[in-house]
Protein backbone atom coordinates (compact mmCIF):
# COMPACT_ATOMS: atom_id res chain seq x y z
CA UNK A 1 0.00 0.00 0.00
CA UNK A 2 1.62 3.38 -1.12
CA UNK A 3 0.94 6.68 -0.18
CA UNK A 4 -1.87 7.76 -1.96
CA UNK A 5 -3.86 4.50 -0.89
CA UNK A 6 -3.72 6.12 2.59
CA UNK A 7 -4.35 9.15 1.33
CA UNK A 8 -7.48 7.16 -0.55
CA UNK A 9 -8.79 5.34 2.01
CA UNK A 10 -8.37 8.75 4.58
CA UNK A 11 -10.46 11.18 2.24
CA UNK A 12 -13.32 7.92 3.11
CA UNK A 13 -12.84 7.23 6.61
CA UNK A 14 -13.37 11.77 7.07
CA UNK A 15 -16.24 11.11 4.61
CA UNK A 16 -17.73 8.06 7.26
CA UNK A 17 -17.32 10.14 10.24
CA UNK A 18 -19.15 13.02 8.83
CA UNK A 19 -22.15 10.74 7.52
CA UNK A 20 -21.87 8.97 11.00
CA UNK A 21 -21.94 12.65 13.18
CA UNK A 22 -25.13 13.62 10.89
CA UNK A 23 -26.69 10.23 11.28
CA UNK A 24 -25.54 10.78 15.34
CA UNK A 25 -27.09 14.50 15.65
CA UNK A 26 -30.88 14.04 13.88
CA UNK A 27 -30.86 10.33 15.75
CA UNK A 28 -34.57 10.37 17.90
CA UNK A 29 -32.51 10.16 20.73
CA UNK A 30 -30.43 13.03 20.85
CA UNK A 31 -33.76 15.63 20.63
CA UNK A 32 -34.40 16.08 24.25
CA UNK A 33 -30.42 16.43 24.88
CA UNK A 34 -30.57 19.30 22.25
CA UNK A 35 -33.53 20.88 23.31
CA UNK A 36 -32.10 21.14 26.82
CA UNK A 37 -28.75 22.24 25.48
CA UNK A 38 -30.54 25.00 22.87
CA UNK A 39 -32.73 26.62 26.13
CA UNK A 40 -29.28 26.90 28.01
CA UNK A 41 -28.62 30.59 27.02
CA UNK A 42 -32.67 31.69 27.76
CA UNK A 43 -32.74 29.90 30.94
CA UNK A 44 -29.47 30.68 33.16
CA UNK A 45 -29.81 32.09 36.20
CA UNK A 46 -27.57 35.60 36.90
CA UNK A 47 -25.41 34.33 39.33
CA UNK A 48 -23.01 30.84 38.81
CA UNK A 49 -24.42 27.61 40.71
CA UNK A 50 -22.65 27.48 43.94
CA UNK A 51 -19.72 25.24 44.05
CA UNK A 52 -20.67 21.94 45.73
CA UNK A 53 -17.22 20.96 46.92
CA UNK A 54 -17.27 24.32 48.81
CA UNK A 55 -20.32 24.81 50.51
CA UNK A 56 -23.33 26.67 50.15
CA UNK A 57 -21.58 30.02 51.18
CA UNK A 58 -22.22 33.85 50.39
CA UNK A 59 -20.24 36.75 51.08
CA UNK B 1 -19.74 42.02 45.33
CA UNK B 2 -16.51 40.01 43.45
CA UNK B 3 -16.85 36.77 44.61
CA UNK B 4 -16.53 33.13 43.40
CA UNK B 5 -20.48 33.10 43.43
CA UNK B 6 -20.40 35.87 40.39
CA UNK B 7 -19.28 36.37 37.16
CA UNK B 8 -16.25 37.92 36.38
CA UNK B 9 -17.77 40.92 34.49
CA UNK B 10 -14.60 43.38 35.12
CA UNK B 11 -12.69 41.33 32.46
CA UNK B 12 -15.72 41.66 29.93
CA UNK B 13 -16.50 44.93 30.46
CA UNK B 14 -12.81 45.90 29.88
CA UNK B 15 -12.69 44.00 26.46
CA UNK B 16 -16.32 45.70 25.30
CA UNK B 17 -14.97 48.97 25.78
CA UNK B 18 -11.57 48.04 24.43
CA UNK B 19 -13.40 46.67 21.04
CA UNK B 20 -15.26 50.32 20.65
CA UNK B 21 -11.91 52.24 21.46
CA UNK B 22 -10.11 50.03 18.88
CA UNK B 23 -12.51 50.12 16.48
CA UNK B 24 -12.65 53.47 16.05
CA UNK B 25 -8.69 53.19 15.67
CA UNK B 26 -8.68 50.83 13.25
CA UNK B 27 -11.41 52.29 10.75
CA UNK B 28 -10.20 55.80 11.29
CA UNK B 29 -6.48 54.60 9.79
CA UNK B 30 -8.92 52.43 6.85
CA UNK B 31 -10.52 55.93 6.11
CA UNK B 32 -7.28 57.60 5.56
CA UNK B 33 -5.58 54.81 3.64
CA UNK B 34 -9.24 54.98 1.50
CA UNK B 35 -8.25 58.91 1.56
CA UNK B 36 -4.70 58.48 -0.16
CA UNK B 37 -5.84 56.35 -2.73
CA UNK B 38 -8.11 59.25 -3.34
CA UNK B 39 -5.94 61.88 -2.81
CA UNK B 40 -2.35 60.78 -3.17
CA UNK B 41 -0.50 63.67 -1.27
CA UNK B 42 -1.87 62.90 2.04
CA UNK B 43 1.13 60.87 2.45
CA UNK B 44 2.76 64.47 3.37
CA UNK B 45 6.19 62.55 2.41
CA UNK B 46 6.01 61.22 6.07
CA UNK B 47 7.65 57.26 5.93
CA UNK B 48 5.58 55.84 8.78
CA UNK B 49 1.73 58.17 6.52
CA UNK B 50 2.48 55.92 3.74
CA UNK B 51 -0.25 53.39 2.40
CA UNK B 52 2.32 50.64 2.51
CA UNK B 53 2.59 50.99 6.11
CA UNK B 54 -0.29 52.00 6.82
CA UNK B 55 -2.35 49.26 5.43
CA UNK B 56 -1.20 46.49 7.76
CA UNK B 57 -2.07 48.60 10.58
CA UNK B 58 -5.36 49.11 9.46
CA UNK B 59 -5.97 45.53 8.95
CA UNK B 60 -4.08 44.55 11.74
CA UNK B 61 -6.43 46.77 13.89
CA UNK B 62 -9.83 45.71 12.65
CA UNK B 63 -9.11 42.11 12.67
CA UNK B 64 -7.39 41.87 15.85
CA UNK B 65 -8.40 44.72 18.13
CA UNK B 66 -11.55 45.36 17.32
CA UNK B 67 -12.41 42.10 16.28
CA UNK B 68 -10.35 40.59 18.72
CA UNK B 69 -11.34 42.35 21.68
CA UNK B 70 -14.93 41.69 20.43
CA UNK B 71 -14.25 37.94 20.45
CA UNK B 72 -12.53 37.93 24.39
CA UNK B 73 -15.52 39.84 25.46
CA UNK B 74 -17.79 37.75 24.05
CA UNK B 75 -16.08 34.89 24.43
CA UNK B 76 -15.62 35.19 28.23
CA UNK B 77 -19.21 36.89 28.70
CA UNK B 78 -20.77 33.42 26.97
CA UNK B 79 -18.39 30.59 28.63
CA UNK B 80 -19.45 31.62 31.91
CA UNK B 81 -23.48 32.23 31.78
CA UNK B 82 -23.45 28.90 29.74
CA UNK B 83 -21.32 27.21 31.64
CA UNK B 84 -23.13 28.86 34.56
CA UNK B 85 -19.82 28.97 36.76
CA UNK B 86 -17.31 31.92 36.93
CA UNK B 87 -13.65 32.23 34.96
CA UNK B 88 -11.59 29.97 35.20
CA UNK B 89 -8.85 31.92 36.57
CA UNK B 90 -9.47 35.58 37.35
CA UNK B 91 -5.43 36.35 37.42
CA UNK B 92 -4.72 34.17 33.65
CA UNK B 93 -8.36 36.59 32.34
CA UNK B 94 -6.88 39.73 33.69
CA UNK B 95 -3.53 38.80 32.13
CA UNK B 96 -5.20 38.08 28.35
CA UNK B 97 -6.58 41.47 29.11
CA UNK B 98 -3.21 43.82 29.32
CA UNK B 99 -1.02 40.98 27.22
CA UNK B 100 -3.54 41.92 24.59
CA UNK B 101 -3.68 45.48 24.85
CA UNK B 102 0.33 45.59 24.73
CA UNK B 103 0.67 43.51 21.39
CA UNK B 104 -1.85 46.32 20.04
CA UNK B 105 0.16 48.96 21.00
CA UNK B 106 3.13 47.28 20.02
CA UNK B 107 1.89 46.36 16.37
CA UNK B 108 0.61 50.38 16.75
CA UNK B 109 4.17 51.21 16.99
CA UNK B 110 6.34 49.06 15.11
CA UNK B 111 3.90 48.68 11.70
CA UNK B 112 4.59 52.04 10.61
CA UNK B 113 7.80 51.85 11.62
CA UNK B 114 8.12 49.47 8.94
CA UNK B 115 9.28 46.94 10.69
CA UNK B 116 7.39 43.78 9.50
CA UNK B 117 7.49 39.96 8.68
CA UNK B 118 5.45 41.04 4.99
CA UNK B 119 3.16 37.80 5.82
CA UNK B 120 -0.03 39.25 5.06
CA UNK B 121 -1.95 39.18 8.74
CA UNK B 122 0.93 38.03 10.08
CA UNK B 123 3.34 40.86 9.78
CA UNK B 124 4.16 41.07 13.21
CA UNK B 125 7.95 40.29 14.28
CA UNK B 126 8.95 37.43 15.97
CA UNK B 127 9.21 38.56 19.39
CA UNK B 128 5.62 39.73 19.37
CA UNK B 129 4.47 36.76 17.67
CA UNK B 130 5.93 35.12 21.19
CA UNK B 131 3.61 37.45 23.22
CA UNK B 132 0.99 36.58 21.51
CA UNK B 133 1.53 33.16 21.65
CA UNK B 134 1.91 33.34 25.27
CA UNK B 135 -1.61 35.38 25.58
CA UNK B 136 -3.17 33.16 23.37
CA UNK B 137 -2.00 29.83 25.47
CA UNK B 138 -3.50 32.41 28.86
CA UNK B 139 -6.63 32.43 26.92
CA UNK B 140 -6.72 29.03 25.90
CA UNK B 141 -6.28 28.25 29.68
CA UNK B 142 -9.06 30.41 31.20
CA UNK B 143 -11.78 29.35 28.20
CA UNK B 144 -11.14 25.54 28.54
CA UNK B 145 -10.74 25.53 32.37
CA UNK B 146 -13.96 27.34 32.67
CA UNK B 147 -15.55 24.60 30.46
CA UNK B 148 -14.39 21.73 32.35
CA UNK B 149 -15.74 23.66 35.57
CA UNK B 150 -19.13 24.25 34.26
CA UNK B 151 -22.00 23.44 36.28
CA UNK B 152 -23.93 22.21 33.58
CA UNK B 153 -23.80 18.94 31.59
CA UNK B 154 -24.14 20.25 28.00
CA UNK B 155 -21.43 22.72 26.55
CA UNK B 156 -23.78 25.17 24.55
CA UNK B 157 -22.59 25.49 20.56
CA UNK B 158 -21.21 28.78 20.81
CA UNK B 159 -18.57 27.29 23.17
CA UNK B 160 -17.91 24.69 20.68
CA UNK B 161 -17.35 28.00 18.01
CA UNK B 162 -15.39 30.07 20.43
CA UNK B 163 -13.18 26.68 21.40
CA UNK B 164 -12.48 25.94 17.69
CA UNK B 165 -11.49 29.21 16.80
CA UNK B 166 -9.31 29.45 19.96
CA UNK B 167 -7.88 26.20 19.49
CA UNK B 168 -7.11 26.73 16.01
CA UNK B 169 -5.37 29.97 15.74
CA UNK B 170 -2.70 28.77 18.34
CA UNK B 171 -1.74 26.20 15.88
CA UNK B 172 -1.84 28.47 12.34
CA UNK B 173 -0.28 31.54 14.82
CA UNK B 174 2.54 29.27 15.38
CA UNK B 175 3.65 27.28 12.56
CA UNK B 176 2.77 30.14 10.15
CA UNK B 177 5.41 32.19 12.14
CA UNK B 178 7.82 29.58 12.52
CA UNK B 179 10.86 31.79 11.57
CA UNK B 180 14.76 32.47 12.09
CA UNK B 181 15.72 35.68 13.75
CA UNK B 182 18.51 37.71 12.38
CA UNK B 183 18.20 40.48 14.67
CA UNK B 184 15.74 41.59 17.27
CA UNK B 185 13.20 43.22 14.58
CA UNK B 186 13.66 41.10 11.43
CA UNK B 187 13.00 37.22 11.54
CA UNK B 188 12.93 34.81 7.66
CA UNK B 189 10.63 32.24 7.11
CA UNK B 190 11.41 28.40 7.66
CA UNK B 191 9.62 27.70 4.94
CA UNK B 192 10.97 27.80 0.91
CA UNK B 193 9.07 29.13 -2.02
CA UNK B 194 5.98 27.78 -2.84
CA UNK B 195 5.53 26.07 0.55
CA UNK B 196 6.14 29.30 2.51
CA UNK B 197 2.82 30.59 0.55
CA UNK B 198 1.09 27.36 0.80
CA UNK B 199 1.51 28.17 4.82
CA UNK B 200 0.62 31.71 4.36
CA UNK B 201 -2.30 30.97 3.13
CA UNK B 202 -3.25 27.97 5.10
CA UNK B 203 -2.85 30.60 8.09
CA UNK B 204 -4.57 33.60 6.12
CA UNK B 205 -7.44 31.48 4.83
CA UNK B 206 -8.13 30.12 8.26
CA UNK B 207 -7.63 33.37 9.84
CA UNK B 208 -10.74 34.23 8.01
CA UNK B 209 -12.29 31.14 8.51
CA UNK B 210 -11.60 30.77 12.13
CA UNK B 211 -10.74 33.92 13.62
CA UNK B 212 -13.65 35.77 11.32
CA UNK B 213 -15.92 32.92 11.21
CA UNK B 214 -15.65 30.48 14.17
CA UNK B 215 -15.55 32.95 16.87
CA UNK B 216 -18.00 34.94 15.61
CA UNK B 217 -20.48 32.33 14.86
CA UNK B 218 -20.03 31.53 18.33
CA UNK B 219 -21.59 35.04 18.93
CA UNK B 220 -24.55 34.51 16.70
CA UNK B 221 -25.37 31.48 18.74
CA UNK B 222 -25.58 32.94 21.71
CA UNK B 223 -26.70 36.47 21.10
CA UNK B 224 -29.37 35.94 18.14
CA UNK B 225 -31.09 33.86 20.81
CA UNK B 226 -30.99 35.61 23.80
CA UNK B 227 -32.14 38.77 21.74
CA UNK B 228 -35.10 36.90 19.82
CA UNK B 229 -35.80 35.10 22.97
CA UNK B 230 -36.46 32.10 21.48
CA UNK B 231 -33.72 28.73 20.86
CA UNK B 232 -32.20 28.27 18.39
CA UNK B 233 -34.02 27.20 15.40
CA UNK B 234 -31.97 23.55 14.52
CA UNK B 235 -29.80 22.64 17.33
CA UNK B 236 -28.98 19.66 15.31
CA UNK B 237 -28.23 21.72 12.72
CA UNK B 238 -25.79 23.85 14.52
CA UNK B 239 -23.67 20.15 15.19
CA UNK B 240 -23.88 19.23 11.93
CA UNK B 241 -23.01 22.96 10.77
CA UNK B 242 -20.19 22.96 13.34
CA UNK B 243 -18.35 19.85 12.28
CA UNK B 244 -18.96 20.62 8.59
CA UNK B 245 -17.27 24.20 8.84
CA UNK B 246 -14.36 23.39 10.69
CA UNK B 247 -13.83 20.77 8.30
CA UNK B 248 -14.15 22.10 5.27
CA UNK B 249 -12.74 25.39 6.26
CA UNK B 250 -9.20 23.87 6.73
CA UNK B 251 -8.28 22.84 2.98
CA UNK B 252 -9.80 26.36 1.26
CA UNK B 253 -6.49 28.32 2.04
CA UNK B 254 -5.02 27.58 -1.54
CA UNK B 255 -7.44 29.18 -3.57
CA UNK B 256 -5.44 32.44 -2.50
CA UNK B 257 -2.90 30.92 -5.04
CA UNK B 258 -4.80 30.21 -8.03
CA UNK B 259 -2.18 30.48 -11.33
CA UNK B 260 0.81 30.38 -9.29
CA UNK B 261 3.89 28.33 -8.46
CA UNK B 262 1.74 26.14 -6.51
CA UNK B 263 0.49 23.11 -7.97
CA UNK B 264 -2.41 22.51 -9.83
CA UNK B 265 -3.90 19.83 -8.03
CA UNK B 266 -3.34 21.96 -4.84
CA UNK B 267 -4.98 24.96 -6.36
CA UNK B 268 -7.64 22.79 -7.57
CA UNK B 269 -8.70 20.77 -4.00
CA UNK B 270 -8.83 24.75 -2.43
CA UNK B 271 -11.21 25.19 -5.48
CA UNK B 272 -13.49 22.79 -4.63
CA UNK B 273 -13.29 22.89 -0.64
CA UNK B 274 -14.03 26.41 -1.00
CA UNK B 275 -17.37 25.77 -3.16
CA UNK B 276 -18.01 22.87 -0.78
CA UNK B 277 -18.11 25.61 2.07
CA UNK B 278 -21.19 27.47 0.79
CA UNK B 279 -23.14 24.43 2.12
CA UNK B 280 -22.44 24.53 5.93
CA UNK B 281 -21.79 28.20 5.85
CA UNK B 282 -25.51 28.80 4.76
CA UNK B 283 -26.64 26.10 6.92
CA UNK B 284 -25.70 28.22 9.91
CA UNK B 285 -26.50 31.52 8.02
CA UNK B 286 -30.30 29.85 7.54
CA UNK B 287 -30.06 28.67 11.57
CA UNK B 288 -29.59 32.03 12.63
CA UNK B 289 -32.10 33.68 10.78
CA UNK B 290 -34.63 30.87 11.21
CA UNK B 291 -34.53 31.65 15.25
CA UNK B 292 -36.62 34.69 14.32
CA UNK B 293 -39.20 32.67 12.19
CA UNK B 294 -42.77 33.19 14.17
CA UNK B 295 -41.12 36.64 16.07
CA UNK B 296 -40.13 38.20 12.58
CA UNK B 297 -42.03 41.90 14.20
CA UNK B 298 -39.85 41.77 16.86
CA UNK B 299 -36.65 43.38 13.73
CA UNK B 300 -39.27 46.31 13.29
CA UNK B 301 -38.24 48.13 16.77
CA UNK B 302 -35.15 46.06 18.11
CA UNK B 303 -31.87 47.36 16.53
CA UNK B 304 -29.80 45.44 18.13
CA UNK B 305 -31.89 42.41 16.55
CA UNK B 306 -31.43 44.42 13.53
CA UNK B 307 -27.89 44.12 13.54
CA UNK B 308 -27.36 40.76 14.44
CA UNK B 309 -29.74 39.54 11.64
CA UNK B 310 -28.76 42.02 8.86
CA UNK B 311 -24.76 40.63 9.70
CA UNK B 312 -26.24 37.62 8.92
CA UNK B 313 -27.37 38.93 5.79
CA UNK B 314 -23.80 40.03 4.55
CA UNK B 315 -22.50 36.44 6.04
CA UNK B 316 -24.44 35.08 3.41
CA UNK B 317 -23.95 37.59 0.35
CA UNK B 318 -19.84 37.01 0.80
CA UNK B 319 -20.01 33.40 1.74
CA UNK B 320 -22.42 33.05 -1.86
CA UNK B 321 -19.77 35.52 -3.18
CA UNK B 322 -16.00 33.77 -1.84
CA UNK B 323 -16.63 30.34 -3.75
CA UNK B 324 -17.81 31.40 -6.56
CA UNK B 325 -14.63 34.14 -6.32
CA UNK B 326 -12.74 30.54 -5.70
CA UNK B 327 -13.55 29.22 -9.00
CA UNK B 328 -10.32 29.58 -11.47
CA UNK B 329 -11.94 31.16 -14.31
CA UNK B 330 -13.68 33.56 -12.16
CA UNK B 331 -10.69 33.84 -9.94
CA UNK B 332 -8.10 35.33 -13.16
CA UNK B 333 -10.51 37.99 -13.33
CA UNK B 334 -11.07 39.58 -9.71
CA UNK B 335 -7.47 38.49 -8.66
CA UNK B 336 -5.45 41.06 -7.41
CA UNK B 337 -8.54 43.56 -8.31
CA UNK B 338 -10.28 45.98 -5.98
CA UNK B 339 -13.36 42.65 -6.56
CA UNK B 340 -11.21 41.19 -3.54
CA UNK B 341 -11.27 44.22 -1.21
CA UNK B 342 -15.11 44.82 -2.16
CA UNK B 343 -15.49 40.92 -0.60
CA UNK B 344 -13.40 41.14 2.05
CA UNK B 345 -15.26 44.53 3.55
CA UNK B 346 -18.88 42.83 2.91
CA UNK B 347 -17.62 39.98 4.68
CA UNK B 348 -15.36 42.37 7.56
CA UNK B 349 -17.95 45.56 7.89
CA UNK B 350 -20.81 43.61 7.10
CA UNK B 351 -20.86 40.13 8.89
CA UNK B 352 -18.18 40.37 11.54
CA UNK B 353 -18.72 44.43 12.24
CA UNK B 354 -22.65 44.44 12.30
CA UNK B 355 -22.82 41.05 14.58
CA UNK B 356 -19.58 42.95 16.77
CA UNK B 357 -21.95 46.07 17.26
CA UNK B 358 -25.11 44.44 17.85
CA UNK B 359 -23.56 41.84 20.50
CA UNK B 360 -21.57 44.94 22.20
CA UNK B 361 -25.00 46.60 22.24
CA UNK B 362 -26.19 43.95 23.77
CA UNK B 363 -23.71 44.03 26.56
CA UNK B 364 -22.98 47.36 27.40
CA UNK B 365 -26.18 47.87 29.12
CA UNK B 366 -25.97 44.40 31.15
CA UNK B 367 -22.51 44.39 32.20
CA UNK B 368 -22.83 48.27 33.75
CA UNK B 369 -26.21 47.80 35.49
CA UNK B 370 -28.50 49.86 33.15
CA UNK B 371 -31.74 48.49 31.63
CA UNK B 372 -31.10 49.75 28.09
CA UNK B 373 -28.45 51.74 25.82
CA UNK B 374 -28.52 55.74 26.65
CA UNK B 375 -30.48 56.04 23.61
CA UNK B 376 -32.23 53.52 21.36
CA UNK B 377 -32.82 56.02 18.38
CA UNK B 378 -28.98 56.35 18.21
CA UNK B 379 -28.50 53.05 17.39
CA UNK B 380 -31.07 53.05 15.36
CA UNK B 381 -29.42 55.77 13.71
CA UNK B 382 -26.07 53.60 14.01
CA UNK B 383 -27.62 50.78 12.32
CA UNK B 384 -28.55 52.96 9.09
CA UNK B 385 -25.66 54.61 8.67
CA UNK B 386 -23.47 51.59 8.69
CA UNK B 387 -25.67 49.57 6.71
CA UNK B 388 -25.62 52.60 3.56
CA UNK B 389 -21.65 52.86 4.35
CA UNK B 390 -21.09 49.19 3.73
CA UNK B 391 -23.51 49.25 0.43
CA UNK B 392 -21.70 52.23 -0.75
CA UNK B 393 -17.82 50.46 0.08
CA UNK B 394 -18.87 47.19 -1.44
CA UNK B 395 -20.86 48.35 -4.77
CA UNK B 396 -17.92 50.57 -5.76
CA UNK B 397 -15.49 48.42 -5.17
CA UNK B 398 -17.43 45.68 -7.21
CA UNK B 399 -17.77 48.39 -9.92
CA UNK B 400 -13.80 48.94 -9.55
CA UNK B 401 -13.05 45.61 -9.51
CA UNK B 402 -14.38 44.20 -12.48
CA UNK B 403 -13.63 47.07 -14.33
CA UNK B 404 -10.02 47.02 -13.31
CA UNK B 405 -9.88 43.18 -14.25
CA UNK B 406 -11.92 43.71 -18.07
CA UNK B 407 -8.98 46.86 -18.50
CA UNK B 408 -6.03 44.11 -17.56
CA UNK B 409 -7.26 41.70 -19.96
CA UNK B 410 -8.46 43.31 -22.83
CA UNK B 411 -6.17 42.93 -26.06
CA UNK B 412 -6.03 44.47 -29.53
CA UNK B 413 -6.21 42.47 -32.59
CA UNK B 414 -2.35 42.79 -32.65
CA UNK B 415 -1.89 41.08 -29.34
CA UNK B 416 -0.82 44.50 -27.50
CA UNK B 417 -2.48 45.40 -24.42
CA UNK B 418 -5.64 48.03 -24.74
CA UNK B 419 -4.85 49.83 -21.96
CA UNK B 420 -1.99 50.62 -19.98
CA UNK B 421 -1.83 50.12 -16.07
CA UNK B 422 -2.27 53.92 -15.42
CA UNK B 423 -5.17 53.71 -17.42
CA UNK B 424 -6.95 51.80 -15.27
CA UNK B 425 -5.99 53.87 -12.03
CA UNK B 426 -7.60 56.55 -13.33
CA UNK B 427 -10.94 54.86 -14.42
CA UNK B 428 -11.16 53.33 -10.60
CA UNK B 429 -10.42 57.02 -9.31
CA UNK B 430 -14.37 58.20 -8.84
CA UNK B 431 -14.83 54.57 -7.15
CA UNK B 432 -11.97 55.03 -4.65
CA UNK B 433 -13.91 58.33 -3.55
CA UNK B 434 -17.18 56.44 -3.07
CA UNK B 435 -15.57 53.81 -1.38
CA UNK B 436 -13.88 56.55 1.31
CA UNK B 437 -17.44 58.15 1.53
CA UNK B 438 -18.71 54.63 2.66
CA UNK B 439 -15.92 54.09 5.17
CA UNK B 440 -16.33 57.40 6.53
CA UNK B 441 -20.64 56.74 7.17
CA UNK B 442 -19.18 53.65 8.81
CA UNK B 443 -16.58 55.07 11.19
CA UNK B 444 -19.31 57.91 11.69
CA UNK B 445 -21.71 55.36 13.19
CA UNK B 446 -19.06 53.57 15.49
CA UNK B 447 -18.27 57.46 16.96
CA UNK B 448 -22.52 57.62 17.73
CA UNK B 449 -21.63 54.15 19.40
CA UNK B 450 -19.12 55.68 21.09
CA UNK B 451 -21.21 58.17 22.08
CA UNK B 452 -24.28 56.34 23.22
CA UNK B 453 -21.59 53.96 25.62
CA UNK B 454 -20.23 56.79 27.22
CA UNK B 455 -23.55 58.08 27.95
CA UNK B 456 -24.64 54.65 29.31
CA UNK B 457 -21.57 53.84 31.69
CA UNK B 458 -21.11 57.12 32.92
CA UNK B 459 -22.95 57.66 35.99
CA UNK B 460 -23.99 53.72 36.56
CA UNK B 461 -23.06 50.98 38.91
CA UNK B 462 -21.21 47.79 37.30
CA UNK B 463 -23.51 45.01 37.32
CA UNK B 464 -22.48 42.14 39.49
CA UNK B 465 -24.94 39.91 38.71
CA UNK B 466 -26.78 38.77 41.60
CA UNK B 467 -29.29 36.25 41.62
CA UNK B 468 -31.79 38.78 43.01
CA UNK B 469 -31.36 41.02 39.75
CA UNK B 470 -33.69 40.46 36.58
CA UNK B 471 -31.67 39.02 33.94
Amino acid sequence: MDLNDIRAWYTVVLFVTFIGIWAWAWSGKRKARFEEAARLPLEEPDAPRPDKNKGDHHE
Amino acid sequence: MDTADTYNYKVVRQFAVMTIVWGIVGMLVGVYIAAELVWPQLNLDVPWLTFSRLRPLHTNAVIFAFGGSALFATSYYVVQRTCQTRLFSDGLATFTFWGWQLIIVLAAVSLPLGITSSKEYAELEWPIDLLIAVVWVAYAIVFFGTIVKRKVSHIYVANWFYGAFILTIAVLHIFNNLEYPVSLTKSYSIYPGAIDAMVQWWYGHNAVGFFLTAGFLGMMYYFIPKQAQRPVYSYRLSVVHFWALISTYIWAGPHHLHYTALPDWAQSLGMVFSLILLAPSWGGMINGMMTLSGAWHKLRDDPILKFLIVSLSFYGMSTFEGPMMSIKTVNSLSHYTDWTIGHVHSGALGWVGLVSIGSIYFLIPKLFGKERMYSVKAMEVHFWIATVGIVLYIASMWISGVMQGLMWRAVNDDGTLTYSFVETVKAMHPYYFVRFLGGTLFLSGMLIMAWNAVKTISGATPATATANQSA
